[in-house]
């Protein structure tokens, strides 16, 4: 039996209440009829009694008190899945909005997913050669890993982004079982059609699935879209044996749609009145990367947020990078410089790279090299701020270094073309050549074997080597 | 049906039910009809309120709710070790096997294997009187663990039925014992206990032995005893979790519970690979043969994350109550926090600081007072350390949940993220953080390592303080115009940074220092200290010391002695002295 629930008790921003329902079940379904025949949808997001509250996506906008129609569709938000999601472009909601059809579903999958059982989990360690020399040296991105990017307004993480999907994709064995989930969450139209021009001229705009949410859709969507991504990803990572990068970019916008939500809903704010569920509903989506015993695919997470005002310790930051394996942040004075890309070294970090790398993967000298390197730019760092007050002219010998292997190390370790793919190989023996700019004693998170090995004495080491032999 | 509970409202992990009185405060219940494990928080004449354990999407109302009459426990009896548990101790090996990679509702699997049998020893006679928590039986659990079974402290009395030694399960009768009021007990392999009721004591002792982690930072500066409580603050990415794993690795508890508490899920599967290949010095055994590993990652059910805690902090208690020293790695106190946050929050009761409720305080100092050297009530001596971590939001160590950490801990490990950024690990910032132990402990250092262990951290840790006053001037001027002392405390205090303090987890040797040489490597540090100060009071210039080489060299003895070869230490000494005495000469 099939029940239209006429007219709603109460609107509140996205929330209306409804009296009088019979037989709802928590976080299902409802489907909204105007009068003029638009049909909006919702999802019940609290129960008291036969009243309930619903969200509604699309807004409330031309709601009102007697003019709705509201069925319960008897499930919760589900996404259809089948292999030819690849490809497709879908609205925040999961609606295919490229006019090739509805999807024909082999399956349906809830969108809110379920929790991986972490013994079921594999830990990460296969890495991913992005061909950029900052991330695969000094914080590696490894397969199955949460890796978001930090940023600003007005800098170039969509560029990196895309650069790290074109590249990574290049340099994978099972480049043939690679597809890319991309989620736009409140981003404006020409950063979308950006991501969508650059997948084409790489050629994967056929393994690509893009959900938009674009600036002017409606917000309260936004709350769905990086869920249904997922949901697509998950299938085809785990069902279809699939390597899946997800980008999701913004995750500043889908954070402040969740707060607008949680205000219209009277909850009590926490920190800048986001709510007190931030790092929860977060960890929802970010701990559905990884990678699953017993099934060959694996789902990387790459999501691209907008610090507000570059506040490292704003909510949305802060609690990322809790939850989050690591984080490759950007800095605005690099990118001032016209450093591309502009990675800030020393908060940038990947938590699963000393498990990826070394002997094995990489190189042998990868981990103490890219600890060095750490060690001496967060020198450079000191050496800067005294230069700053008495002048360079007075910096001791070994500070005039200092500043000379910053120079050298930004403009040509961390910088490098959009277009070029650095080797692995490559970056390190970079890394190399700018240490050898420093006093080999300086080097101190170096075995001595390893810097016998690798360290190219400069005419700096000569002397050393004779103090040594004194 | 007129006595049926059925649910009322819904909103998140938080049910409602109406018009009943047949619930008590914190009883656990079981929530609609998939049975999801739940437990009251609130009763008023109207509602009575539920905290959902699992996921409540799709549960309806009018779905019923069936008590159990008892609180939320925990099953103690072998089998605990080597197993990791979810928040609320479902085995998640078992739960694997039932649902696959991803945790369905509602499964429900008893906490230990019911079918597994264990080689049993009765240690009592007939006739025997027993009082409470004293021990009957006893299997080995684990290659390095014995397990005994303890008479529940609510329980005493003669013993009238006992069956010989052999193979048991953990819910066969062993032993029967016959109160004063003529009640027959059976007593099993297992008890169960109500997670949120500390376990008795007999009474506290003074925590007077330190827990030995073999970490150099904390064992010299920042020591920790053993029934000891400390709080690991840090903003993400300064090696909370490092550090947390090198304790639970290396650190000489009998025992390690290990509670990811709304952490990642990487993170665990890790901790489950590490701990299996790694063997443990002392026994020669893997390291999960004295680990249970409780994971509530950050995406598992909210509720499950508040009662996880709990749960780690029992299951230690039980074991301390064996006569065992347990220590408990709470990875991260603060989630722990957000989960009272976020319930009381759907209860809309009225918040304090920050969104958090007013009772976070008692709950904090509820959970760091359960850590403790205690004799226990079957006379053995125990202890349960507590070392939590805190992800301070915005990597303000001002927020609530530091700040009332920080009052019920002793110890404060601060993590500093500039020291991690230049990837100075253990990331523990010498200037913030401090023990409260010293007194209990110095005694123990004097008798156990030797007499001027004590002496040798304070001068260490002078010439830190007096390092972090010049470096202020030094940030303004340069260090050249310092005058040659002052120079030389910047020159031995990069030494003490970098050879000392600084320790790398991933080498074999470096890991894991044994206090001898922690002592010996400051022995050598300070001597060298003391030699280069008497040449520079004989106005030789400083220059010609640091050229010998000797700093530099002393940064890498960490690495260059190894840990099995102390004597090593000696040639340093030598080469000090000789190389002093070739500078007066020329």
């Amino acid at each position: 039996m099939i029940i239209d629930y006429i007219g709603v008790k109460e609107i509140k921003g996205s929330l209306i209440v409804i009296d009088g329902v019979l037989g709802v079940s928590y976080e299902e379904v409802v489907g909204i009829r105007l009068e003029n025949g638009t049909v909006r949808q919702g999802r019940v997001v609290q129960i008291e009694g036969d009243r309930i509250v619903v969200q509604v996506f699309e807004g409330t906008k031309e709601l009102s008190l007697e003019n709705t129609r509201t069925r319960l569709k008897g499930h919760p938000m589900e996404m259809k899945l089948s292999p030819e999601v690849l490809g497709r472009v879908f609205d925040g909601a999961g609606r295919p909005i490229d006019d090739l059809g509805e999807i024909f579903p082999e399956k349906k999958m809830n969108i809110n997913g379920t929790p991986i059982n972490p013994v079921a989990r594999v830990y990460p360690k296969n890495y991913i050669n992005t061909g950029i020399s900052t991330i695969d040296t000094l914080s590696t991105l490894i397969r199955g890993q949460k890796l978001p990017i930090f940023s600003g307004s007005g800098m170039k993480h969509n560029e990196l982004a895309v650069q790290i999907a074109r590249q990574a994709k290049i340099s994978s064995e099972e480049g043939e079982n690679f597809a890319i989930v991309f989620a736009a969450m409140g981003v404006k139209n020409d950063v979308a059609e950006y991501f969508r021009r650059s997948f084409e001229e790489s050629g994967v705009l056929q393994r690509v699935v893009m959900f938009l949410n674009l600036s002017n859709d409606p917000v309260i969507e936004r709350t769905l879209t990086p869920r249904c991504a997922l949901t697509v990803a998950e299938y085809l990572a785990f069902e279809l044996d699939m390597h899946i990068l997800v980008i999701m970019t913004d995750m500043t916008s889908y954070a402040e749609a969740l707060r607008e939500f949680s205000s219209s809903k009277g909850e009590i704010p926490g920190r800048k009145g986001y709510p007190g569920y931030l790092y929860s509903d977060l960890a929802s989506l970010y701990e559905r990367a990884g990678m699953i015993k017993g099934k060959k695919g694996s789902v990387t997470q790459i999501p691209i947020l907008t610090m507000p005002n570059d506040d490292i310790t704003h909510p949305v930051p802060d609690l990322t990078g809790y939850i989050t394996e690591g984080q490759i942040v950007l800095d605005r004075s690099l990118a001032g410089e016209g450093i591309y890309p502009p990675v800030s070294i020393l908060p940038s970090l990947s938590r699963l790279m000393k498990d990826g790398i070394g002997e094995k993967y990489t190189r042998e000298d990868h981990s103490p090299l890219a600890n060095q390197l750490f060690a001496s730019y967060a020198k450079v760092m000191e050496a800067r701020s005294l230069a700053s007050v008495i002048g360079e002219e007075e910096l001791s010998e070994d500070d005039k270094k200092l500043l000379e292997f910053g120079k050298q190390f930004e403009s040509r370790f961390v910088n490098q073309s959009f277009n070029e793919d650095r080797p692995i190989t490559k970056s390190l023996e970079l890394g190399w050549e700018l240490l050898s700019l420093l006093p080999r004693k300086d080097l101190d998170r170096i075995d001595d074997s390893i810097l016998d090995k690798y360290y190219r004495s400069l005419d700096t080491a000569t002397k050393d080597d004779d103090s040594d032999n004194k | 049906m007129k006595n049926q509970n059925v649910i009322y409202g819904i909103n998140g992990p938080v049910v409602t039910i109406k018009d009943t009185s047949s619930f008590s405060m914190l009883e656990m219940v079981y929530v609609g009809n998939d049975k999801l494990v739940g437990e009251v928080i609130g009763i008023t004449e109207e509602f009575t309120t539920i905290q959902v354990y699992e996921e409540t999407t799709g549960l309806k109302p009018n779905e019923p709710v069936e008590g159990t009459g008892s609180q939320m426990t925990v099953t103690l009896g072998p089998g605990i070790i080597d197993n990791i548990f979810d928040g609320i101790q479902r085995p998640l090996r078992s739960i694997e096997e039932i649902s696959g990679a991803f945790i369905s509702r509602g499964a429900s699997v008893s906490p230990l294997d019911t079918n597994k049998t264990w080689d049993v020893t009765i240690k009592v006679k007939l006739g025997e009187k027993l009082s409470p928590g004293d021990i009957y039986a006893q299997c080995p659990e684990t290659s390095i663990i014995t397990h005994k079974c303890m008479v529940p402290p609510n329980v005493g009395g003669e013993v009238v039925g006992v069956n010989k030694s052999g193979k048991y399960k953990i819910n066969d009768t062993i032993v029967v014992v016959k109160d004063e009021n003529g009640v027959e007990h059976n007593l099993t392999l297992c008890q169960r206990w109500p997670i949120r009721t500390p376990r008795p004591v007999k009474r506290r002792l003074a925590t007077t032995i330190p827990l030995i982690t073999g970490q150099r930072v904390i064992d010299t500066l920042f020591p920790i005893s053993k029934g000891g409580a400390a709080a690991v603050p840090g903003g993400f990415g300064a090696g909370k979790t490092m550090t947390q794993h090198q304790l639970a690795k290396w650190c000489d508890a009998d025992i390690i519970v290990y509670v990811g508490c709304g952490e990642r899920g990487n993170e665990m599967s890790q901790v489950l690979n590490e701990f299996s290949e790694l063997i443990d010095p002392k026994s020669g055994k893997p390291m999960t043969q004295r680990t249970v590993l409780i994971a509530n990652t950050s995406n598992m059910p909210v509720a499950a994350r508040e009662a996880s805690i709990y749960t780690g902090i029992t299951l230690a208690e039980y074991y301390r109550d064996m006569g065992y020293h347990v220590a408990i790695m709470a990875d991260s106190t603060s989630r722990w926090a957000e989960a009272l946050r976020e319930i009381s929050g759907r209860l809309e009761e009225m918040p304090a600081e920050e969104g958090f409720p007013a009772y976070l305080p008692s709950r904090l100092s509820e959970f760091y007072e359960r850590a403790g050297l205690v004799e226990n009530i079957n006379n053995t001596d125990g202890s349960v350390t507590i070392i939590g971590a805190v992800s301070p939001q915005g990597s303000d160590f001002s927020e609530p949940v530091t700040q009332n950490t920080k009052r019920f801990t002793r110890c404060f490990w601060a993590l500093d993220k500039s020291l991690a950024y230049e990837r100075h690990y253990p990331a523990i910032n010498w200037m913030q953080s401090y023990s409260e132990y010293f007194t209990d402990l110095d005694p123990w250092f004097t008798k156990n390592i030797g007499e001027n262990f004590v002496r040798y951290r304070k001068k260490i840790n002078a010439i830190l303080h007096e390092e972090n006053k010049l470096m202020e001037i030094v940030k303004l001027i340069g260090s050249d115009v310092l005058p040659d002392d002052q120079k030389l405390i910047i020159e031995i205090a990069r030494v003490i940074r970098v050879g000392f303090l600084q320790q790398n987890a991933f080498h074999a040797d470096d890991t894991f220092v044994p206090l001898e040489k922690q002592e010996l490597m400051m022995k050598v540090i300070l001597h060298l200290e003391n030699k280069a100060r008497q040449l520079i009071s004989a106005s030789i210039p400083i220059s010609r010391i640091i050229e010998r080489g000797l700093f530099d060299k002393l940064t890498k003895m960490k690495y260059d002695v190894p840990n099995n070869n102390l004597e090593k230490f000696n040639d340093y000494i030598k080469e000090i002295d000789e190389a002093f005495e070739d500078i007066i000469k020329s």
